[in-house]
C-alpha cells in the first residue's frame, strides 16, 4: 500500500510537471520559483497553465472518485457519472442556468456549479428510481439503459436550449465541448470548496462501502446505517460530478476507466481505493489535457475526445469480461 | 436471549407471518424448518430487524431491537443472508476483517489488537487461513461461505441468523460448517437461530426445531417432540418415514418415493437350490430382511440368502473375510447376499411351506444339537465355540412392519425351543432340556408387497404359521439329524 501511495502521488507531481511545461512556449523548473530570469515564462506558468492543471486534477480526482464511489455502492463496475446519466444532469442544470441567465445574488459565480449538481442529483433520483422500478435487484444492463435514456433525454432537452437560444449561444456551445482551457483560478475557486466536501463526504463512507459491497441486508446486519450512508454517498458523488461537470462541461470514462485500473492493481479495499482513484484521477485528465492541447497544434481538441478514446475501449473490456464470468 | 412476541407482517398487503412467539436462550441451536414459501426467511429477515413486522416485537436481551441503534445491534446480532456474489473481487482477509465493522468508531477508526485477533480467530475457526490472500472468487462454493461464515464469527455478535447456511455444499462440507457452528455454540454460548432446508441437518444439529406451516407455528420443541410421522407429512404433504439415527438421540427421516413396480412381487420354493454345498434362495428381487448371520446380519434388503455347510473344524477367527471371499468365488453379489453357515449335511435341510391368506411362508430349517444348551443354565459352562448350529430362515409373501418383524423373530425362536423340547434335547452339562444351540441363526424375510400386517405375534395370522412352520420344520430337522451319523 505504501507503494501504491508513492507511486501515484509521484505519477501525479510529474503529470503536474508536464502539464505546467509543455506548451506552445517551453518552461523549465525553476521557473515555478524565479520570476526574474523570465518573466513572461512565469506569468504564462502561473497565469495560464497552473491554473488549467490544477483545475483538470480537481475535475478528473472529482470524477473518479465519484465513480469509484458509484460503482461500489450500486455493487456494478460499469457505474459511473457518465454512463448512468449524472453528468447529462448536470449539464442541463448547467445550460438551463446560462439559458434563463440564473443568477443568484447571494451565490454569485457559484450559482452554476449549484445548478449543476442540483440537476446532477435529480438525475441520479430519477435514474435510480426509475430502473429499481423496473427491477428490484438494480441489475447492471437495467442501470446502464436507464442511464442512457435518461441522457439521450437530457442531451434533447439541451439541444431544444441551444436551438431556442440567442445570444447566449456563443457561451453555451464552448462550455459544452468540455474543456479546461482558459478558465483561470476563478473557475479553482468555484470547484474547490464543492470538492472539498464531496471527497469528505465519500472518504467518510469508505468502510461503508466495503460493507455494503455484500449487499444492504449483510451491511445492516453489519451496523451501516445502510439507508443514510446510502444518500449521503448519493450527495457526495452527485456534488462532485456536478462540480466538475459545471466547470469543465461533460468529461466521459474518466470516472469508469480510474476505478477500474485501480481496483486492478491494488484491490477494491474502499479505504485505499477512494484516495487512490482520487490521485490517479488527477493524473490521468492532467495528461488528457496536455495531449488535447499538444496533439494537434496549434489548435486544441476537446478533452471528452481524448478520455472516451481511452475509455470506450476500457468500457468494452470490462463489459465483455463481465459477461463472460457470468457465463 | 431472544424473545419474538406476536410477529405478523410479511410482503405487500397480505400477511404471510401470523401471531409467531418463541423465545431461544442463549447458548441454544434453534431449526427453522418448513416447505417452500412459508416464511420462514421473512422471520428471519424481522427478527434481524431488515424487516419491521406489521404486529409483535421482536426482544434481544430484553430489550426491542428497535431500541438498539444499527451498530450496537450489529454486536449483539449478526444474520448471513443466502447470497452474497459480490461485483468485486476482495480477499478472504479483507472479507473476514469487514466482519470487525461495528467495532470501530472515530473518524480514522484504526484497527486494533483486539479486532487482528478476533479475524484471526474467525479464520482458525472456519479452517480458512490457508487461503488468507486468495481472491474470493478462486474459491470453490464451500469455502466462500466458510469465509462468509467468518466474516459473521469476526462480528462476534452473540446471537447468529443464519439461511441455510450448507447450501450447495457437500456432504463433508455441510458437516464441518455445521460442526463448527454447533462447536461455538456448545463451547463459546453463542445462540444461532437457522433456517434449514435438510429436516435431517436440523435434526441432528440443532436443539430445538420449530416447524412453520404457512407462516404460522407448527410446533416447536426438541426435534424429537416436532418431527413426527404425521407431522411432517401433513406438513410438508409427502410421505416419509422416521427412524432413529445410528449414532446420536436424534429421528432421521427419509422420503417414500411413491413408485409404480411392475414386477409381482411373489417368492415360490421354486427360488430355493439345496446343493452339497449350501442351501440357496435366489429371490428375484430384494426382500426385506431381519437377521442374525455371518454376513450381512441385521435390517436390510438382500436378494440371495445362503447357508453354507462347514467341515467341524472350521477355522472361525477369520470368518469375515473368508466368508467373503467365498461368495465372491460362489458368483454371489456379497452386497446383496446374507450368509449363515453350518456344520450339518445341507441335504438335511428340511423346507416345509404354507399357504396362508396373504400369501406363502417358506420355512428352512438345518439342525445340527450336538453342541445343544440351555439358555437358563448357559453362565455354568465355559467351553469353547463349536460349530453345531439351527439356523431357521423364514420368507413371508407379505409387507412386515419393523416391530413385526420383531416380534416374528421372538415367535420363531420361540416355536425352535419347544421343537427342542418335543424332541427332548439335553443340554449334555446342565442335563436340562436345551432351548437352542450357542451359535442359532435365524432370518425373517418379507417381500414387502400386500396390505401391512403391523404385527408378528402368536395370535396373528403370520404369527401362527411362524409358529406352526418352524416347530414342524425344527422337529423333522432334528428327528433327521439324529438318525444320520453323530
Amino acid at each position: 500500500m505504501v507503494f501504491a501511495y508513492s507511486s501515484s502521488i509521484l505519477i501525479l507531481f510529474v503529470s503536474i510537471w508536464l502539464g505546467v511545461s509543455i506548451g506552445s512556449a517551453d518552461i523549465p523548473l525553476s521557473t515555478l520559483w524565479d520570476n526574474e530570469t523570465n518573466p513572461s515564462a512565469y506569468s504564462i506558468l502561473w497565469g495560464i497553465r497552473m491554473p488549467r492543471v490544477i483545475l483538470a486534477g480537481l475535475v478528473g480526482s472529482s470524477l473518479a472518485i465519484a465513480g469509484a464511489a458509484f460503482q461500489g455502492l450500486l455493487k456494478n463496475p460499469l457505474a459511473d457519472p457518465y454512463t448512468l446519466g449524472i453528468s447529462s444532469g448536470a449539464s442541463v442544470g448547467a445550460v438551463a442556468t446560462i439559458f434563463f441567465s440564473l443568477s443568484i445574488p447571494v451565490l454569485g459565480s457559484y450559482t452554476l456549479p449549484l445548478f449543476g449538481m442540483v440537476g446532477a442529483f435529480l438525475s441520479m433520483i430519477l435514474v435510480l428510481s426509475f430502473a429499481r422500478l423496473i427491477d428490484r435487484s438494480m441489475k447492471m444492463e437495467t442501470l446502464i439503459l436507464t442511464g442512457v435514456i435518461f441522457s439521450s433525454f437530457l442531451g434533447s432537452c439541451i439541444s431544444l436550449m441551444i436551438a431556442l437560444t440567442g445570444q447566449q449561444l456563443r457561451e453555451i456551445t464552448s462550455w459544452l465541448l468540455g474543456s479546461v482551457s482558459m478558465r483561470g483560478w476563478p473557475y479553482v475557486q468555484m470547484i474547490l470548496p464543492f470538492v472539498v466536501i464531496g471527497v469528505i463526504l465519500l472518504w467518510l463512507n469508505r468502510r461503508e462501502l466495503n460493507a455494503m459491497m455484500y449487499g444492504d441486508e449483510r451491511a445492516q446486519a453489519l451496523g451501516v446505517n445502510v439507508k443514510l450512508r446510502k444518500y449521503l454517498i448519493l450527495a457526495g458523488g452527485s456534488m462532485l460530478t456536478g462540480a466538475a461537470v459545471s466547470v469543465s462541461g461533460t468529461i466521459g470514462f474518466v470516472g469508469l476507466v480510474v476505478p477500474h485500473m485501480t481496483r486492478m492493481l491494488w484491490g477494491t479495499d474502499h479505504r485505499h481505493l477512494l484516495t487512490l482513484s482520487f490521485l490517479n484521477g488527477a493524473s490521468l485528465l492532467i495528461i488528457c489535457d496536455l495531449v488535447s492541447r499538444t496533439i494537434i497544434t496549434p489548435s486544441e481538441l476537446p478533452i471528452g475526445v481524448i478520455t472516451a478514446f481511452i475509455g470506450a475501449p476500457v468500457f468494452s473490456y470490462i463489459f465483455f469480461k463481465q459477461r463472460r464470468s457470468r457465463g | 436471549m431472544l424473545k419474538v412476541h406476536n410477529i405478523s407482517g410479511g410482503y405487500g398487503a397480505a400477511p404471510i407471518l401470523s401471531e409467531i412467539s418463541f423465545q431461544v436462550e442463549k447458548g441454544k441451536m434453534i431449526g427453522i424448518l418448513g416447505p417452500n414459501g412459508c416464511g420462514k426467511s421473512t422471520l428471519l429477515k424481522v427478527i434481524s430487524g431488515i424487516m419491521s413486522p406489521t404486529f409483535g416485537n421482536v426482544f434481544i436481551d430484553g430489550k426491542e431491537i428497535d431500541q438498539y441503534s444499527t451498530r450496537e445491534l450489529a454486536k449483539k446480532m449478526t444474520i448471513l443472508p443466502q447470497l452474497h456474489a459480490t461485483a468485486f473481487s476482495s480477499t478472504v482477509r479483507e472479507t473476514v476483517s469487514i466482519g470487525r465493522y461495528p467495532h470501530q468508531s472515530g473518524f480514522f477508526s484504526s484497527w486494533r489488537a483486539e479486532d487482528e485477533s478476533a479475524v484471526k480467530k474467525a479464520m482458525q475457526q472456519t479452517d480458512i487461513e490457508k487461503y488468507e490472500n486468495h481472491y474470493l472468487e478462486f474459491l470453490s462454493g464451500g469455502e466462500q461461505q466458510r469465509v462468509f461464515i467468518a466474516q459473521a464469527l469476526a462480528q462476534a455478535s452473540s446471537l447468529l441468523l443464519l439461511d441455510e447456511p450448507t447450501n450447495h455444499l457437500d456432504i463433508a462440507h455441510q458437516k464441518q460448517i455445521l460442526d463448527m457452528i454447533r462447536k461455538e455454540v456448545t463451547e463459546n454460548d453463542l445462540t444461532v437461530v437457522s433456517v434449514f432446508h435438510d429436516i435431517n441437518l436440523a435434526s441432528l444439529y440443532c436443539d430445538e426445531i420449530l416447524l412453520m406451516e404457512k407462516g404460522k407455528v407448527r410446533a416447536y420443541g426438541a426435534p424429537h417432540e416436532v418431527l413426527l410421522e404425521e407431522k411432517v407429512m401433513a406438513v410438508y404433504d409427502t410421505r416419509i418415514s422416521i427412524q432413529a439415527h445410528p449414532e446420536q438421540p436424534k429421528p432421521q427421516m427419509t422420503i417414500l418415493p411413491d413408485l409404480q413396480d411392475t414386477l409381482e412381487k411373489v417368492i415360490t420354493v421354486e427360488h430355493l437350490n439345496i446343493t452339497n454345498e449350501y442351501v440357496e434362495f435366489k429371490s428375484p428381487f430384494p426382500l426385506k430382511v431381519l437377521s442374525s448371520a455371518v454376513h450381512n446380519a441385521g435390517m436390510g434388503w438382500f436378494a440371495n440368502f445362503v447357508n453354507r455347510t462347514v467341515a467341524p473344524n472350521y477355522d472361525i477367527d477369520n470368518v469375515k473375510e473368508e466368508y467373503y471371499q467365498y461368495l465372491v468365488d460362489k458368483d454371489f453379489s456379497p452386497t446383496n447376499t446374507v450368509g449363515m453357515m453350518t456344520a450339518v449335511d445341507t441335504k438335511k435341510a428340511v423346507v416345509k411351506n404354507y399357504s396362508m391368506p396373504f400369501g406363502e411362508v417358506i420355512v428352512v430349517v438345518t439342525a445340527g444339537v450336538g453342541n445343544a444348551i440351555d439358555v437358563s443354565q448357559s453362565y455354568k459352562r465355559n467351553d469353547f465355540f463349536r460349530v453345531g448350529t439351527i439356523n431357521t430362515w423364514v420368507l413371508i409373501n407379505g409387507k412386515l412392519s419393523d416391530e413385526a418383524f420383531v416380534q416374528a423373530m421372538m415367535t420363531a425362536t420361540e416355536a425352535k425351543s419347544k421343537a427342542l423340547q418335543h424332541e427332548e434335547v439335553y443340554d449334555s452339562v446342565s442335563n436340562t432340556i436345551a432351548t437352542g444351540t450357542p451359535t442359532d441363526s435365524l432370518l425373517i424375510a418379507s417381500t414387502q408387497a400386500g396390505e401391512l400386517m403391523q404385527y408378528g405375534g402368536p395370535i396373528t395370522e403370520v404369527g401362527q404359521v411362524i409358529g406352526k412352520g418352524v416347530f414342524e420344520a425344527t422337529v423333522e430337522a432334528v428327528q433327521s439329524y439324529r438318525k444320520g451319523d453323530r
